[in-house]
């Protein structure tokens, strides 16, 4: 049974190898490997949630020599987000890219960066997920540079430059850990490491390649050119999915390797560098003036949030409190991953209808696209993090955890961004609503809009209402009551 | 899946689902959607039929959903919620029948009914919620919901006012999140339980829980409209009138004094919270409040802002009755929930109805309304009697038990002269509309200029819906004491809470 953790890394990559000899059946062989992908990491959240924990030997070989694949609750949630949102944003791409060409040159890309991210939330070892983690970055900056404009490829090539220096920095550390304590697998680390000054040079290294990978305030430069000139589709795998791998590893170094080796200091850095994030993120959000890089500036904030919880969770003793916000943790990065990939999907219906994404300028658009207007209000309401979202919920369970935790600070931060989040979106939807001539004619767009508006339903309502499956899946053991009727 | 567990959730789905099925129909389907929204409107008006016998016989209706560990939605009536249940299922109803003869023929009706139908369910959850969680999930969502009806008209004036709307709403719903997280990681699941939940707790620090409650009131009382944070109210003129009514009346304010109740009575209970000393806190601002909306209402010459700030002046005698302690008040408080919700649902209609036949916006152009729309303006002017506190109409019950309370708690004294303060203010601010409405000269042509041909003053479901309202404002002074009416259900809740 444990061969299934292989699939959702082998479909993809099939599927791109398909679609690259064979281009003009581009579109079946990548929409069926993201349904396949989808199907498989559905069986693989269903196995975590029955045992915990998935376990393959790829070859038999033991752990430490050969690939590790390993699957828990947090990477089973993620590979469910990361196969749905990928499936509708490959649903949307079909349409985005008129011709044909464009659609062969993108699927093989498209897949591989699954393939690469699949493989990267399903390693237990540190040198795989640093060749992922490579692979990621590279596809991911082909796609960026998809769109072909100059300020597309601009950005496309400072995306590269800043990858390959985080995954230099990444690598530097694992060079180190290899060489102290002999092993890297990472279950196995966690059984050796020591508090010591080697260790901590190394996890500094690799902490700060995957900051700049993710984006965090003050290395989160890259980012907004990056993604607001990517082609829709892409953006919003860029920062619902790429941004979220570099995030992802954070938690495992932090939380399953090294906590041993933390202190609190150190997390108190990464929630001060996350809260600075999330002011000035949503700050410049409000203050941009086109809805893609309203969107990209967005991710900057919404990725302090995430930051925001590290420290929290080194405060709170190991037991029910903590897995209650390691819950909301998982939680809130499903839903900023939903919620982003429609906001994207969503700017990218605007754009093409009306041939820009000036905000100031979309008046009309409530008529013209009332589909799309109310993505972006289901959408937004979980970037605020109104309920009914799973952001709300997140919100709420880190609230109390940190002032459980006398992490006082955190309370206004969260006040401050939420309340500049309400006045980024709302600033949208003003304009959507307000008089003008609207962005075209208005006519049923399905294949457009449905994808969108499938992932801001899944944001916003799905994630809200079922939100206690997540924590039945993160945390093990744990069988939140289920509905009383 | 009995009806004990089930039917508050079926009263929610009652708005939602039609709310819901609303928004993809295509704008001409106009049966279609009328006769969805009247369906969820009476199947709701007899879910709650049922729920008043019930809870009156002490049934327990609770649904319970586990949205994440220790982090329940629960719906659950009691007496009060009861209460506000059906002053939202009834004029819901009542608004609906309005709202369909005035947007007659105009654009986006869909969304309008679809986010009207929202706008109840989130009411409709405020009344049900059973613990301070579930009260913070719809009250935001009550935010959301009447976004989209403020700025329906799309001028620019209409998007600036539910921007400010908006900015105040958010920032008090923050307040109130984030005095309900604190208290909440002191005093557990904070269930709605009758005399209150912190009395008991003897560990809690008194200072922590008055700055809690401080956070609390000051994020509803953006919604209630108390003073300094009213300014929203006026500005959110610019909805259409079926909004501008159910705003007013149910809707957004009612869900601002409905929280403070609940917080003062089921969270801290009313004891307690004398005990810490914020209820004088909240008193003085409801009185404040009280005097500075009916002052303000004095110099308006737009009618509906005159209304607006006298919904300013009116909502706060819930907040007085709430911060004085003792039964009579109680009441007093309660009854007004339904009370002025009542009347100033009758006093938009007519603002409303005015500005439709006659193109009349400002009171300065009502002279002689009466003698041309006699139907409206004697709705009209029962409302306004009714503000004023003129028996037998039900705002005299209101504030008779006030006055009541006020004198029997002996501490509260002071309360009496802000009554007739405010009393007499109302009468300044309404009886010259009513004096000009039915004694001035009527003008040779109207502001709105189109002569109206027809057996009626006006469309029939404009003119229908004010009159009933008004009978009721009628009904409800004049059969104060009869079984079922609001006062002895305010009497009933004053009972459970302070367990006579």
């Amino acid at each position: 049974m444990n061969n299934l953790l292989a699939l959702p890394v082998v479909l993809p990559l099939l599927g791109s190898l398909l679609a690259l000899v064979w281009p003009r059946r581009a579109d079946w062989a990548g929409l069926g490997a993201s349904v396949a992908a989808f199907v498989a990491a559905g069986h693989i959240g269903a196995e975590v949630m029955r045992n915990a924990t998935l376990e393959l030997a790829v070859g038999g070989w033991a752990p430490g020599l050969g690939i590790a694949l390993r699957a828990d609750g947090l990477s089973a949630s993620l590979l469910l987000m990361s196969t749905l949102v990928a499936l509708a944003a490959g649903l949307y791409a079909t349409t985005y890219f008129a011709e044909a060409q464009k659609r062969a040159d993108f699927w093989p890309l498209w897949l591989l960066m699954i393939t690469a991210l699949h493989a990267l939330l399903l390693s237990g070892d540190l040198f795989n997920i640093y060749v992922t983690l490579e692979l990621l970055g590279l596809a991911a900056v082909a796609l960026a540079a998809l769109g072909g404009s100059r300020a597309a490829l601009q950005a496309a090539v400072r995306y590269l430059t800043v990858g390959l220096l985080g995954s230099l920095a990444f690598l530097t550390g694992v060079g180190l850990i290899y060489a102290g304590y002999g092993t890297l697998d990472m279950v196995m680390l966690a059984g050796r490491v020591d508090a010591e000054p080697a260790t901590w040079v190394a996890l500094a290294l690799m902490t700060a390649g995957l900051l700049i990978k993710s984006a965090l305030f003050p290395m989160h430069f890259w980012l907004p050119s990056a993604h607001a000139n990517a082609p829709a589709p892409v953006s919003a795998a860029l920062s619902a999915l790429v941004v979220k791998a570099a995030f992802y590893l954070v938690l495992r170094l932090w939380l399953d390797v090294f906590d041993v080796a933390l202190s609190q200091a150190s997390a108190g850095l990464l929630g001060l560098l996350g809260a600075s994030a999330v002011i000035w993120g949503s700050w410049q959000a409000y203050r941009a003036e086109r809805l893609k890089l309203l969107a990209a500036y967005s991710t900057v904030a919404q990725i302090g949030y995430l930051f925001l919880f590290i420290p929290v969770l080194l405060a709170t003793e190991p037991g029910e409190a903590r897995d209650l916000l390691f819950g909301a943790l998982v939680l809130f990065a499903l839903t900023h991953g939903f919620s982003k990939s429609a906001f994207f999907l969503g700017a990218g219906v605007i754009l093409h209808r009306a041939g820009h994404d000036r905000i100031a300028e979309l008046g009309g658009t409530s008529r013209a696209l009332p589909v799309t207007t109310f993505v972006l209000a289901l959408a937004g309401i979980a970037l605020i993090g109104l309920p009914p979202s799973g952001t709300f919920l997140a919100k709420w369970q880190l609230m109390t955890s940190a002032i459980a935790a006398g992490q006082w600070l955190w309370i206004p931060v969260i006040a401050i961004g939420t309340l500049l989040a309400g006045a980024y979106v709302f600033r949208v939807l003003g304009h959507a609503f307000g008089p003008g001539e609207g962005v075209g004619p208005s006519l049923a767009w399905a294949r457009a809009e449905l994808p969108a508006l499938l992932l801001a339903l899944v944001a916003t309502a799905v994630l809200g209402l079922g939100a206690a499956q997540v924590w039945t899946m993160v945390v093990p053991g744990s069988n939140a009551e289920g509905v009383s009727l | 899946m009995s009806l004990s567990n089930s039917l508050p959730l079926l009263i929610l789905l009652s708005s939602l689902l039609p709310g819901l099925a609303i928004f993809l129909l295509r704008e001409e389907s106009f049966r279609l959607r009328t006769a969805l929204n009247l369906f969820g409107a009476s199947v709701k008006l007899i879910l709650v039929g049922v729920m008043i016998w019930g809870v009156f016989h002490e049934q327990v209706y609770e649904t319970r959903w586990t949205l994440a560990p220790g982090l329940d939605l629960v719906l659950h009536a009691d007496a009060l919620s009861v209460l506000f249940v059906s002053l939202s299922t009834l004029l819901w109803l009542v608004t609906t029948v309005y709202a369909i003869g005035y947007l007659e023929d105009s654009p986006h009706r869909s969304r309008f009914f679809g986010f009207f139908s929202l706008c109840v369910t989130a009411t409709v959850g405020l009344a049900l919620a059973g613990n301070l969680f579930t009260f913070v999930v719809f009250y935001e969502f009550l935010t959301l919901a009447t976004y989209p009806l403020v700025a329906h008209k799309g001028t620019p004036e209409a998007i600036r006012g539910a921007r400010i709307y908006l900015a105040y709403t958010l920032a008090g719903g923050m307040a109130l999140l984030i005095g309900a997280v604190w208290l909440r990681t002191l005093a557990g699941p904070l269930d709605f339980v009758q005399g209150g939940i912190l009395g008991g707790m003897d560990h809690l620090d008194p200072w922590t829980l008055r700055w809690i409650f401080l956070l609390l009131i000051v994020g509803l009382g953006v919604k209630a409209a108390l003073v300094p944070l009213h300014g929203w109210l006026p500005q959110a003129m610019v909805a259409p009138a079926p909004v501008s009514a159910l705003l007013h009346a149910v809707a957004v304010v009612k869900a601002g004094a409905f929280g403070i109740v609940r917080v003062v009575y089921d969270v801290y209970g009313v004891e307690f919270a004398a005990s810490l000393g914020v209820l004088a806190l909240l008193g003085a601002a409801a009185a404040v409040t009280i005097i500075y909306g009916s002052v303000k209402a004095l110099s308006q010459d737009n009618l509906k802002k005159r209304l607006a700030y006298s919904t300013v002046s009116q909502v706060s005698y819930i907040a007085l009755g709430t911060a004085i302690l003792g039964p009579l008040a109680t009441v007093g408080g309660m009854v007004h929930l339904v009370h002025q919700g009542v009347m100033k649902i009758t006093l938009f209609f007519a603002a409303g109805n005015y500005a439709e036949a006659l193109g009349v916006h400002r009171v300065s152009e009502m002279d002689g309304v009466g003698r041309r729309m006699p139907g409206t303006t004697l709705a009209f002017t029962i409302g306004a009697l009714g503000m004023i506190g003129i028996p037998p109409v039900a705002g005299f019950v209101s504030k008779w038990y006030l006055g009541l309370g006020a004198a029997e708690s002996g501490a509260a004294l002071w309360v009496l002269p802000v009554l007739v303060g405010s009393s007499l203010l109302n009468a300044a601010y309404f009886l010259p509309i009513l004096y000009r409405a039915w004694f001035g000269q009527p003008p040779a042509k109207w502001p709105g200029g189109h002569t109206h041909a027809g057996r009626w003053e006006i469309n029939q479901a404009l003119l229908w819906p004010p009159l009933l309202t008004a009978g009721l404002a009628l009904a409800a002074g004049l059969f104060a004491a009869a079984p079922y009416s609001p006062l002895e259900w305010a009497r009933l809740i004053a009972e459970r809470e302070y367990s006579l």
